[in-house]
């Protein structure tokens, strides 16, 4: 998946490094304006369009004034209604499965004795594989077997990458989980069901919580995969699908509040599943 | 639940399950595709054939094969040359500041990858920013055509995977043992002899790890050749993707996506045995 492909997640980045100690302010000098510039380089164009979104003219040619009016034309527009409507269908559904069954792989590679290549490959490859590529297979598999493709098999092709995902970060969190407290609560008679709800579970809700959130930003998001599972009919258009078709020949003012509220609900789900994944690790 | 031998097995089966039958056979089912005719009307010819393969080596697609590895190469090193100080700038910022400056590098990173690569379009295009600025600033002439243009589509590339670079390049360097430098300056060397002789040397696997990546994920690229390209450069992706929506040769599409995993996976097995030689070179020098 375009964006889906990276195998570290925020969570995984180490959070220890050289400390900046009493360095002078004159060595950091460099560094701040070299990171003024990357960030300015990476939020400049998004600010732009968040500008524009609430620009009344719609373009990029003058200010004309505050306006919610293209926020206003999305309400009114049912294209993008119901492809929003279906990308939260697909996105919840893919969530639930995803969140649980990356929640037991991951339990079930962290447990393992021995480290299995072939495991870690299956579980690492839907993260690197091209989008291009698991979009056509499936699409292929799809055909082959004779199904109608509609939102079922976008759901169930985004749980491959989703699963994947929820799986790497349930994983870094059960890399620090003490086992020996599972032990303690079998010693002291409880049965393996209540030690899982009552130790095991508890200690990794954040980081289940995190990974569903990652999961849901990333088929809210995804398009090529989509694109390719949806089938032909028109009724399966997710958000991604109709952002590409509106902006394929050009700018379209709506495309702009659309994309600011886009971003904002994925800023968001990231911002707490960043914020739950530090929490843990306190 | 008490962990014993049985049960990681069956903790993983589902998971597992799912991966092997919506990823591992679909794959393999397509990669089969690449081995049997295309029916005269678009369907497959159970016939078996090494002519779709034959024809990823025709000069016709060998060229857009190269031009698309010419592009993602450029992608990659201007995306190396920005993450790098990036990256080192972040490593080097007080440690509690670390986490944060991280995670708003690499947010766009998980916010809509068509979402970004439009808000170039509105900076490039005839009628957009860049241009009305210009026109503000004095100049007179016709527009620019920035849009639809190699160099717009190396810019949105280099854009949607910057932040990849810069986490992967940052993880290495932020593990380097700080005593290793001082040791360098301790022996006489000054900080740009350092950087170079002891600092860049040991951060090269973050180095190669994004920059694989970064090439893979460009030369497979559909999106953004064809919204920042405007169709008018074909790359790996938009030839795979046309043989599957377009020209409805799905053997011939096979071939190709099965040259693009190719190509990933030589690359990824390259920069995998570097790093594991570069780390056990300098496992001293990993904090």
């Amino acid at each position: 998946m375009t964006g889906n492909s990276a195998t570290v997640t925020v969570a995984d980045a180490p959070v220890a490094g050289r400390a900046g100690g009493a360095a002078a302010f004159r060595r950091t000098l460099p560094g701040r304006i070299v990171l003024l510039l990357v960030f300015g380089f990476l939020y400049l164009p998004i600010a732009v369009l968040v500008m524009l979104s609430f620009n009344d003219s719609g373009l990029p040619t003058a200010w004309s004034g505050f306006s919610t009016r293209w926020y206003s034309a999305l309400l009114g527009n049912s294209d993008i209604l119901r492809a929003a409507w279906n990308t939260l269908v697909v996105a919840i559904f893919a969530t639930l499965v995803s969140t649980i069954l990356g929640t037991l792989l991951a339990l079930g590679m962290e447990t393992r004795r021995r480290k299995s290549n072939g495991l870690e490959a299956l579980a690492f490859a839907p993260m690197v594989i091209p989008d291009i590529v698991l979009a056509v297979a499936l699409l292929t598999f799809f055909s082959r077997l004779g199904l109608t493709m509609g939102l079922h098999t976008i759901i169930v092709s985004h749980v491959v990458f989703d699963l994947a995902f929820v799986c790497s970060v349930v994983r870094a969190r059960l890399k620090h989980f003490d086992f020996s407290i599972v032990e303690a609560s079998r010693d002291l008679g409880a049965s393996g069901w209540t030690t899982f709800w009552r130790v095991t579970f508890p200690v990794l809700l954040p980081s289940i919580v995190a990974g569903a959130l990652l999961a849901f930003t990333l088929s809210v998001d995804e398009f090529i995969i989509a694109f390719f599972t949806a089938g032909a009919g028109r009724s399966s258009i997710t958000l991604p699908m109709q952002i590409y078709s509106m902006i394929r020949f050009g700018i379209t003012p709506e495309v702009n509040a659309l994309a600011t509220i886009v971003m904002g609900v994925s800023a968001t789900a990231l911002l707490i599943s960043q914020w739950l994944n530090k929490e843990q690790v306190r | 639940m008490s962990f014993n031998a049985a049960r990681p097995n069956l903790l993983a089966a589902p998971g597992v399950a799912w991966l092997v039958t919506f990823m591992v056979v679909p794959c393999l089912l397509v990669l089969s595709y690449a081995f049997f005719q295309r029916g005269v009307w678009g369907g497959i010819e159970y016939t078996f054939t090494l002519e779709n393969f034959a024809r990823v080596a025709d000069p016709l697609y060998a060229r857009i094969f190269l031009n698309s590895a010419r592009i993602a190469l450029t992608t990659t090193a201007i995306a190396i040359l920005i993450a790098y100080p990036a990256a080192y700038a972040i490593a080097r910022a007080p440690r509690t500041r670390q986490p944060i400056l991280l995670f708003f590098a690499v947010l766009p990173f998980w916010s809509n990858y068509l979402i970004r690569t439009y808000a170039w379009i509105v900076l490039l295009n005839r009628e957009g920013l860049i241009n009305n600025l210009l026109r503000s600033m004095g100049y007179t002439g016709e527009p620019l055509s920035l849009l639809y243009t190699e160099a717009a589509v190396i810019t949105g590339l280099v854009y949607n995977y910057l932040p990849f670079v810069i986490l992967a390049i940052y993880s290495t360097l932020s593990r380097l043992n700080p005593e290793l430098m001082e040791a360098s300056r301790d022996l006489g060397a000054g900080p740009v002899r350092t950087f170079l002789r002891v600092t860049l040397p040991l951060s090269l696997p973050g180095v190669a790890a994004g920059g694989v990546f970064v090439f893979v994920l460009s030369i497979g690229n559909f999106v953004t050749p064809a919204l920042l390209g405007g169709g008018r450069f074909q790359m790996v992706g938009n030839l795979v993707y046309d043989q599957f929506l377009t020209a409805n040769d799905w053997p011939f599409g096979a071939a190709l996506g099965a040259a693009l995993i190719v190509t990933m996976i030589v690359l990824l097995f390259v920069q995998a045995r570097a790093t594991a030689r570069a780390s056990g070179e300098s496992r001293e020098a990993q904090a």
